[in-house]
């Protein structure tokens, strides 16, 4: 496979076009913008945490195909997990777009592992990880706007 | 006469370097534009034989590099139909140009309440100064709205003149939407109201003939880079009256006449702003590429550049689902436009893979994205050395974006 053509595989393209949890959540006690001056990329992450863990999370936003496919698929898979987990997950996912292929990182990661491709188009990995820490900012109820620059 | 534009392009190295495993398409000429085998042949004949600082040195070698130096102002000077050589000031692009007129001109004549137009189409580098300006004195940007098309009405325009107004600002040619605007009808309405106007020619200065006593304005600003020259020098043309009475932009060697640690008398037009050991292969360089773009004839090339807009634009219009964006009546060799369904940035990533260099984003002009509701477009932007075979390429490369998200 090009390196083209699995940045744009099916499941990319597919969440791209119909992300999934996406939409305002009204109950979130937690929400975020994240921005990305470089290309426009512009999303809102809501979390509803609950006891610890992430009970609801949905995003709203416009950007690239690969921007909107990465923050579906996170909310996809960080539902039901713990503030531990995320964390692991973040930077698991984090090391994968930006270093490229790896098995055990692949394994753990689950559906995730379709964006290992990012890692070979370094102009892209500000699109991959704008909802993560958009998401990160959220937690941590940071008071700014997250901007990847 | 009748150029081969065919045979220019193989003047141009870079050209014929592959990218992604495919023959390089260069389609982003208002970001930076490549240069011919003549400019990077100077800057490497300056280095080996000619290199020494300028205006001080007693020896022969100091003299050679200042003639040379002065030669490549006399050759702009001419080539923008300027009435002195010390007119010609050397900044670092065109950026450095505009900021300098702010802080130098701005900051010295303009006071609270005092007023500047713009217009929404401008780069951020003739927004920002300004909006430095402003806060530093008080004063208030006023700006000139443009139309669906991308053009400027000449009513909203005097409009917004009254005895506040103290300075206009605006491009010959917008880099987001490729208008080229009226520059000589609007410096002359400035000029009625006792205002003085800069325009900011980085988009227009590659593209067609520039006669800046024609067009009557006071201050015109353009970047060698983009213009076939190297980085890192450009030019500000101002009118002798105005920038005699300008304060320096900044202090330093060269400036200055005398200096006491009482008082320090400053040196005569150009060296009073160009303080400090200026990039003088850059602009022995950009000397060279002014004699290059003279012998092919402006009016060449922007027919040239004329004939690509014209066959781009009507090759793109026919793909379903993409919509240009700046449709003037007078425009410079640019395209920028937006596909249904994919972000320009996707197409940008595609395109790249098929060899073909475009732009995709704001183009530092997020105004003009907000006044058109959309938060990126992709431009191909047009030089000399481009074909049509070029335009079929970029056809090609949208197509197989197309597909990826059919
Ligand atoms: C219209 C316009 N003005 C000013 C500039 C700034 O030029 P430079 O970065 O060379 O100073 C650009 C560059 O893109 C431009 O397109």
């Amino acid at each position: 496979m090009s390196a083209l053509r699995e940045l744009y595989q099916q499941v990319i393209v597919d969440h791209s076009k119909q992300p999934r949890n996406f939409g305002a959540l009204d109950a979130a006690n937690h929400s975020k913008e994240g921005f990305n001056p470089l290309c426009g990329d512009r999303l809102t992450v809501y979390i509803l945490e609950q006891a610890g863990s992430i009970a609801k999370i949905q995003f709203v936003g416009c950007g690239c195909a690969i921007s909107v496919a990465s923050a579906s698929l996170m909310t996809e898979v960080l539902t039901g997990k713990s503030q531990a987990e995320v964390n692991e997950i973040f930077n698991d996912f984090h090391q994968l777009v930006t270093l490229g292929h790896d098995a055990v990182l692949e394994e753990k990661l689950g559906k995730l592992a379709v964006l290992a491709g990012v890692a070979e188009f370094p102009a892209r990995v500000k699109c991959a990880t704008l909802a993560w820490h958009t998401l990160k900012a959220a937690l941590a109820d940071d008071a700014h706007t997250v901007s990847t620059e | 006469m009748t150029i081969d534009f065919d045979k220019l392009r193989g003047e141009f190295p870079l050209l014929k370097e592959t990218t992604r495993g495919k023959p390089l398409i260069y389609l982003d000429n208002s970001a930076t534009n490549q240069k011919p085998q003549v400019v990077i042949d100077a800057l490497n004949h300056y280095y080996c034989h000619d290199n020494a600082n300028i205006h001080r040195g007693v020896y022969e070698l100091s003299e050679r590099a200042t003639r040379e130096f002065e030669k490549a102002r006399v050759e702009i000077q001419t080539f923008i139909n300027a009435a002195h050589s010390h007119e010609i000031i050397f900044v670092r692009g065109a950026t450095e140009g505009i900021n300098l007129v702010a802080q130098s001109y701005g900051r010295s004549q303009l006071k609270a309440d005092d007023e500047i137009i713009i217009s929404t189409m401008e780069h951020h580098s003739n927004i920002v100064p300004w909006q430095m300006l402003t806060e530093q004195v008080g004063a208030k940007l006023r700006v000139i709205p443009i139309s669906d098309s991308g053009e400027i009405d000449i009513d909203d325009y005097k409009k917004l003149f009254n005895a506040r107004t103290k300075m206009v600002a605006i491009a010959h040619a917008s880099n987001a939407l490729g208008t080229i605007n009226p520059i000589k009808e609007m410096a002359a309405i400035a000029h009625e109201h006792g205002v003085p106007i800069l325009v900011d020619g980085a988009q227009a200065f590659p593209h067609m003939p520039v006669d800046v006593q024609d067009l009557d304005c006071d201050f015109y600003v353009f970047s060698s880079h983009k213009a076939y020259g190297p980085t890192g020098i450009g030019v500000l043309y101002g009118k002798e009256k105005l920038l005699e009475k300008m304060p320096p932009y900044q202090g330093g060697g060269d400036m200055i006449e005398s200096v006491s640690f009482t008082k320090t008398t400053y040196n005569k037009l150009p060296f009073k702003f160009e303080a400090g050991t200026p990039d003088i292969a850059g602009v022995i360089g950009f000397g060279v590429a002014v004699k290059y773009l003279k012998a092919i004839g402006m009016q060449n090339i922007a027919a040239h550049e004329q004939d690509l807009l014209v066959y781009g634009t009507q090759k793109l219009s026919a793909i379903p689902g993409l919509k240009i964006i700046g449709t003037a009546k007078q425009k410079v060799g640019v395209i920028s436009f937006v596909l249904e369904g994919v972000h320009p940035h996707d197409i940008g990533t595609i395109l790249d893979d098929e060899g073909v260099a475009i732009r995709a984003g704001h183009h530092c002009a997020m105004p003009v994205m907000e006044r058109y509701h959309i938060p990126a477009t992709v431009r191909a932007s047009f030089g000399l050395y481009n074909t049509n075979a070029d335009i079929d390429a970029l056809v090609k490369g949208i197509m197989a974006v197309k597909k990826v998200f059919a």
